[in-house]
């Protein structure tokens, strides 16, 4: 039976993830679509020219967040318990930054500038694809911070290797996107 | 290979017995057995199939004599929407995740989908999609604005109240099931099959069914992003499709039909899957060119998602667009062309039986092209010109969705009827029922055509008289009769086969796949030893094992 023992095929999550990580590159790139073809088009202010700036801190913060799971990943696999807390708490700290400068800035634009999502075109696909992101970057947080409660509750966390490792490629996809918002949204559609 | 003989041993240890009548219901709500949920979704599917079925009835009654008013106009509008949007949502995709979940891990040796969990969760969404769907009858607004929700018809200025917001909100999350278990087909297919199962050996049904998972994957977040447009234009006021804040109304039939002309794809492909399992197994030779099967079948998948906008030759794009969606549209016939031909292929030299599946699978073939050969002429941007938006379109898709889809499904469920209920049905009622519901489906929808030559518009509420209209829409009502006398003779055999049928066996159909080599119904493991394959056609190696196939491959 040796066909039975040499028999390998991909791992099902790794799969399931990357399907997932495809379907919503999609759904992600029919936002930026609407977002390209409306720019410019608004009819009144305010426009994105007069209102953005350019989200330095938010960005950096959430790039380096990427680099800071992969440190945690790597503790895991070499068993290093308290590294990898540290390292995970860092993305979760780093994940909330950006989350609270996304946050700032629709107050200010909402508060100051009085851009709200039924303003003008810019507004609806400002919101839409920003709060898109932001929603995966939440929807993230979110499985991040369960692992985090796991991994202090004594959960046997080196034994989800795997599953940290999905997580951690989702992270990286939704950073990914993050990449190309910023270029639509503040370097291009300004 | 010496240690597995074929019937495969099958002691029934683990076999649950369940006793009261919550048990049993538990059981099924609870379940993430894939061959539940399959049937579970199928079962979904025929109820909609009905209801949706006798909208078209209502409809068919409206239009059969001219100035007719059998339902009020408003009752027309509701009609025609709900007919078509759970034909496509409530009818389509179950079928193809139900169809997927039951039969793909049976041929690809596995005990279950990959994500069991997950697939409970997609059947689940499509079943509250669905509700939320029809709760609007309960709330008194229903959707009336078309399967395709155009806008500005959509916003809230022409389509107050929520009718619209409940189209949006039960297709949004029915597609959030159907994604769920495309991940989970894709996932399954790639990681979960048998030993010596290589990519070469699969199934021709899981290769399709692979390819339509991915092309799931690739279309509804198209439609997830233009439902989630609209949804936040009407409940939060944005203004996507607002032609008054510069909104671009066109970008909604642009995302709608990048999700939509795949979709017809989507659909289709789970038939292609049954063809090329039931055409061979009833011509006993093993499927002609299964390679350029797979290769017409990844064609179909890239070309068929760069059409979308012969959809909307009449909006007035520019000529060159119009030019090369047409040129585009014409490509997908050249991949459609080689299944059809390896299909006949197939059956050419064969020792042809049959049997009621194979019945409905030569009514596909020959309905199938008859839908393809005026895609072609639909496909021509000028002749869209004059017959867009007629009953000629209408015909067309019926033709395609009926004449292929339905008649196509038919073969699937006779063909695995008896695995899934270890029943067999009743040959006569199944044979008189393709007869007749053929007939039926011919005289209705071959009128359409002609009376969209004569210019009958679609969705419209009547008709004057004296335009050479009434013969037509006359003979088409009266070929809905008669497909209604089929569809009850499939529901008797249905009940028939599972009330007094005769043992069906594990093989009734002596065929070459691995779902065949476990007991009818397969138990709750499908496997007892999950079995080792050589070549693409299993069951056959174990059968003969004097000539088994892996010796030619």
């Amino acid at each position: 039976m040796s066909i039975a023992r040499d028999w390998h095929l991909p791992d099902r999550g790794t799969i399931g993830i990357l399907s997932l990580i495809f379907t919503e590159s999609i759904l992600f790139l029919m936002f930026v679509v609407a977002y390209i073809v409306y720019s410019g088009q608004s009819k009144t202010g305010p426009f994105p020219n007069d209102v953005l700036s350019i989200p330095i801190l938010a960005t950096i913060c959430l790039l380096s967040s990427s680099l800071t799971i992969v440190l945690a990943e790597n503790s895991l696999k070499k068993g290093n318990l308290a590294n990898f807390k540290l390292w995970w708490i860092a993305t979760i700290a780093l994940g909330l930054e950006f989350l609270m400068a996304t946050a700032a800035e629709w107050r200010h634009l909402i508060n100051d500038e009085h851009l709200t999502i039924t303003t003008n075109l810019f507004g609806t696909t400002y919101y839409s694809l920003v709060g898109l992101h932001a929603t995966h970057v939440i929807v993230g947080m979110i499985f991040l911070i369960i692992v985090l409660l796991a991994t202090l509750f004594g959960r046997n966390i080196v034994r989800q290797e795997r599953r940290v490792k999905f997580l951690s490629w989702y992270w990286h996809f939704v950073d990914t996107v993050w990449v190309v918002v910023f270029t639509v949204v503040y370097v291009i559609g300004r | 290979m010496a240690s597995i003989n074929y019937p495969l041993e099958n002691t029934g240890v683990g076999q649950r017995t369940e006793h009261s009548v919550l048990q049993i219901l538990y059981r099924w709500i609870a379940t993430t057995d894939h061959k539940k949920l399959g049937l579970m979704y199928i079962i979904c599917m025929l109820l909609y199939f009905v209801i949706s079925g006798l909208m078209a009835v209502a409809i068919r009654i409206q239009l059969a004599i001219p100035n007719n008013h059998f339902v009020s106009p408003q009752t027309f509008n509701q009609l025609f929407t709900m007919h078509g949007t759970t034909m496509v949502f409530l009818v389509g995709m179950p079928m193809v995740a139900g169809l997927g979940n039951y039969v793909v891990p049976l041929m690809i040796g596995a005990r279950d989908m990959a994500f069991p969990r997950l697939n409970a969760f997609g059947f689940w969404a499509f079943f509250f999609g669905g509700i939320l769907l029809y709760s609007s009858y309960a709330f008194g607004s229903v959707p009336d604005v078309g399967w395709f929700g155009y806008a500005p018809l959509t916003s809230k200025t022409f389509s107050p109240g929520a009718s619209t917001d409940f189209w949006v909100l039960g297709v949004l999350v029915a597609g959030f099931g159907t994604i769920a278990s495309a991940i989970n087909v894709v996932a399954t297919t790639v990681s979960m099959r048998c030993p010596g199962m290589t990519l070469r050996r699969m199934p021709m049904f899981v290769w399709v069914m692979l390819i339509d998972a991915l092309l799931i994957l690739l279309i509804f977040p198209p439609l997830a992003a233009a439902q989630s447009m609209l949804m936040i234009d009407r409940l939060a006021g944005a203004n996507f499709f607002n032609a008054n804040a510069g909104g671009n109304v066109l970008l909604w039939q642009h995302i709608f039909w990048i999700f939509g002309h795949p979709e017809v794809y989507v659909l289709i492909f789970p038939i292609f899957a049954i063809m090329s399992e039931v055409v061979p197994v009833f011509s006993r030779k093993p499927i002609f060119g299964k390679p350029a099967m797979v290769a017409a079948i990844v064609m179909i998948f890239f070309i068929g998602s760069g059409v979308w906008a012969h959809h909307m030759f009449t909006v007035g794009l520019s000529s060159l667009s119009n030019t090369f969606f047409a040129t585009a549209t014409m490509l997908v016939g050249i991949p459609t062309g080689i299944k059809i031909f390896n299909w006949t292929a197939t059956m050419y030299g064969g020792k042809i039986r049959f049997a009621t599946p194979m019945l409905f699978a030569c009514g596909f073939l020959f309905q199938f092209l008859v839908a393809g050969l005026t895609g072609i002429m639909l496909a021509t941007a000028p002749f869209d010109w004059q017959l867009h938006h007629t009953y000629f379109v209408v015909g067309h898709f019926h033709f395609t969705l009926i004449g292929g889809l339905v008649f196509g499904l038919f073969a699937g469920i006779y063909y695995w009827y008896p695995k899934a209920t270890g029943k067999m049905f009743s040959e006569t009622i199944g044979r008189l029922h393709f007869w007749i519901f053929m007939i039926g489906f011919n005289v209705t929808f071959i009128p359409m055509h002609f009376a969209g030559f004569l210019g009958m518009p679609r969705r419209v509420y009547t008709y004057l008289p004296g335009h050479g209209l009434e013969t037509w829409n006359l003979i088409s009502t009266w070929g809905v009769a008669i497909q209604i006398v089929g569809i009850l003779l499939f529901v008797v055999n249905v009940i028939w086969g599972l009330w007094k049928g005769p043992k069906a066996g594990d093989d009734p159909w002596d065929a070459w796949t691995l779902e065949w080599a476990t007991t009818s119904p397969p138990p709750e493991y499908n496997f007892e030893k999950i079995p080792v394959v050589r070549s693409g056609r299993p069951l056959w190696d174990l059968k003969h094992p004097e000539d088994p196939d892996w010796k030619f491959e």
